[in-house]
């Protein structure tokens, strides 16, 4: 099915190349109470009465590696292994709690294909809004608005609200804007499942051209097959370690192993 | 399209609070999305749209002023031009206000996966309070008029009355989003909160009748001394002194540095909180 995207081999020959995602002893911690205080009543009462305790859990633990420009990187793990903790640093939604995160270039999220639309708002606003929330200005969404349309081909449904839309049409929508100017870095959640296979089949292409330009990829899953399809190199998380870091193969047999 | 390569290095992180203002300038837009959207998603389908926003403090005024000056013959002048000033200022806090706190918990699920300034829900909210005060001002001054209050050049002031309430609301707005975070009461504790604040401040009745050995406690609330940048230019046709200005002023910048460090410090731990 995803026979239209074939990993580049990726450059890592010349010397002076700098890595695009270095980390460098990556910790993440996460402090939560121990029992659910579910309120501020009850909050100040177990405070008063010192019984309030935190629950301090490691999500991710010394984690380094590095990207370099063009590779894709697959992260895999089953659930709770720190895959999305993982995406969040890359994103900048968390930071780290020890060691050092550099991300060389502009990111572009490829999450849950239209996390941030509205339903009552029409298609044009949408794209709007979404690009907003990617951190687009007005004028460079006016001059991408076209390029957008065509990409997400949903017609003159653009000026209807979002909640006529098929599932197919918001995905092809999120896609399409969300991908509307070639990122550094390109992170996909487990996405490319969404749509019909023309239109993924369209995505792996615009993927595909965004490596060739020199994109980096990185990938989270928790299938074998689609790290093995899509990726030059892989990091497996266990239990928010790192279980191994190498090609794809070397990883994929200590997984299975 | 060519950008300038951008370099995120999490050990060289400016302070959070500059990394913030920051981010909002380049996520302006974002700004305006959420606050248009907030206005026109809440007019949408009404069939009198925006003068809802006109209407509503203009009907509370109504019923006051039959209530307070027939039942308590309070005998304040232009009590509709007095009451419907303090109603329009505590509208605008109160508003501005929760909304800052439940956008942001409304919009977990997004702040879980992509990055966003996250006082960007705080700011929007007090672009559409202004939006609202601005068009309540409409009937206001048009009361005013009817009632034979004389305009005069004390009105000019009045921006500035509006922006020492906007960054004091924004500050608290801040310190309740960071609360609400952690206490899943927070909106409700608030409502409460709430509903003492504004008896206490004097909106619907007179500052006179508070009895004269709890005035100190009166003159602890800040939003006195805002509500007095506002309503004295518009009711008594005076810039009030210097003294007030500092205190109003006072009370915004501190509410603000304290909500805008509370906030930012702790917005790492948002995005697996909410």
């Amino acid at each position: 099915m995803h026979t239209a995207f074939k990993p580049l081999p990726a450059q890592i020959d010349s010397e002076d190349q700098k890595p695009i995602i270095t980390f460098e002893h990556v910790g993440v911690l996460y402090r939560v109470p121990k029992e659910r205080v579910s309120g501020i009543k009850e909050y100040t009462v177990r405070w008063l009465q010192r019984r309030l305790s935190y629950e301090e859990f490691w999500a991710l633990k010394d984690i380094s590696f590095e990207v370099f420009p063009g590779e894709v990187f697959g992260v895999i793990g089953r659930n709770g292994a720190g895959k999305s903790t993982m995406l969040k640093v890359m994103a900048r939604v968390l930071h780290p709690t020890r060691g050092r995160v550099v991300m060389r270039g502009r990111v572009a999220p490829l999450l849950e294909l239209g996390a941030g639309f509205h339903p009552e708002l029409t298609g044009r606003e949408n794209i709007y809004l979404n690009s907003s929330l990617l951190g687009y200005t007005r004028k460079e969404v006016d001059r991408l608005f076209d390029s957008i349309l065509e990409f997400a081909e949903i017609g003159d449904f653009i000026e209807a609200p979002l909640r006529t839309y098929s599932t197919g049409m918001v995905a092809r929508l999120g896609f399409a804007v969300a991908t509307c100017v070639r990122p550094d870095i390109l992170l996909v959640d487990e996405v490319l499942s969404v749509g019909d296979s023309r239109f993924q089949e369209k995505c792996l292409a615009r993927m595909n051209s965004f490596q060739a330009q020199g994109t980096t990829i990185v990938i989270v899953s928790h299938n074998m097959e689609t790290i093995k399809n899509f990726c030059s190199r892989a990091l497996w998380l266990d239990q928010g370690q790192a279980g191994a870091i190498g090609s794809v193969s070397e990883v994929v047999a200590s997984y299975t192993g | 399209m060519q950008y300038p390569q951008e370099i995120y290095d999490s050990s060289r992180r400016p302070h959070p609070l500059v990394e913030e203002l920051l981010s909002l300038i380049k996520y302006r837009e974002l700004v305006y999305q959420f606050t248009s959207r907030s206005i026109t998603a809440r007019y949408k389908r009404s069939i009198i749209g925006v003068a809802w926003t006109m209407l509503n403090p203009l009907m509370t005024m109504v019923v006051l002023t039959l209530v307070f000056s027939q039942l308590f013959k309070w005998n304040v002048p232009y009590y509709p031009v007095y009451v419907l000033s303090g109603l329009i200022v505590w509208g605008f806090f109160s508003h501005t206000t929760s909304a800052a706190m439940g956008e942001m918990i409304w919009s977990g699920g997004l702040l879980n996966r992509i990055y966003v300034p996250k006082s960007v829900f705080a700011v929007s909210a007090i672009g559409t309070g202004l939006v609202n005060l601005g068009l309540s001002l409409i009937p206001l001054l048009l009361i005013a008029l009817i009632l034979g209050i004389r305009f005069n050049p004390a009105l000019l002031v009045l921006p500035f009355s509006v922006l020492l309430l906007s960054i004091f609301s924004l500050g608290v707005g801040l310190m309740l989003a960071t609360a609400a975070v952690y206490f899943a009461d927070m909106i409700p504790v608030y409502e409460v909160i709430l509903t003492i604040w504004m008896y206490a401040t004097p909106i619907i009745y007179p500052v006179e009748i508070v009895p004269p050995q709890l005035l100190w406690l009166f003159r602890l609330n800040p939003l006195l001394y805002l509500l007095q940048t506002f309503r004295d230019p518009i009711y008594k046709g005076v810039i009030p002194g210097w003294d007030v200005w500092a205190i109003a002023a006072a009370f915004a910048l501190a509410a603000f540095l304290a909500g805008g460090l509370i906030f930012t410090s702790k917005s790492n731990e948002y995005a697996y909180r909410i």
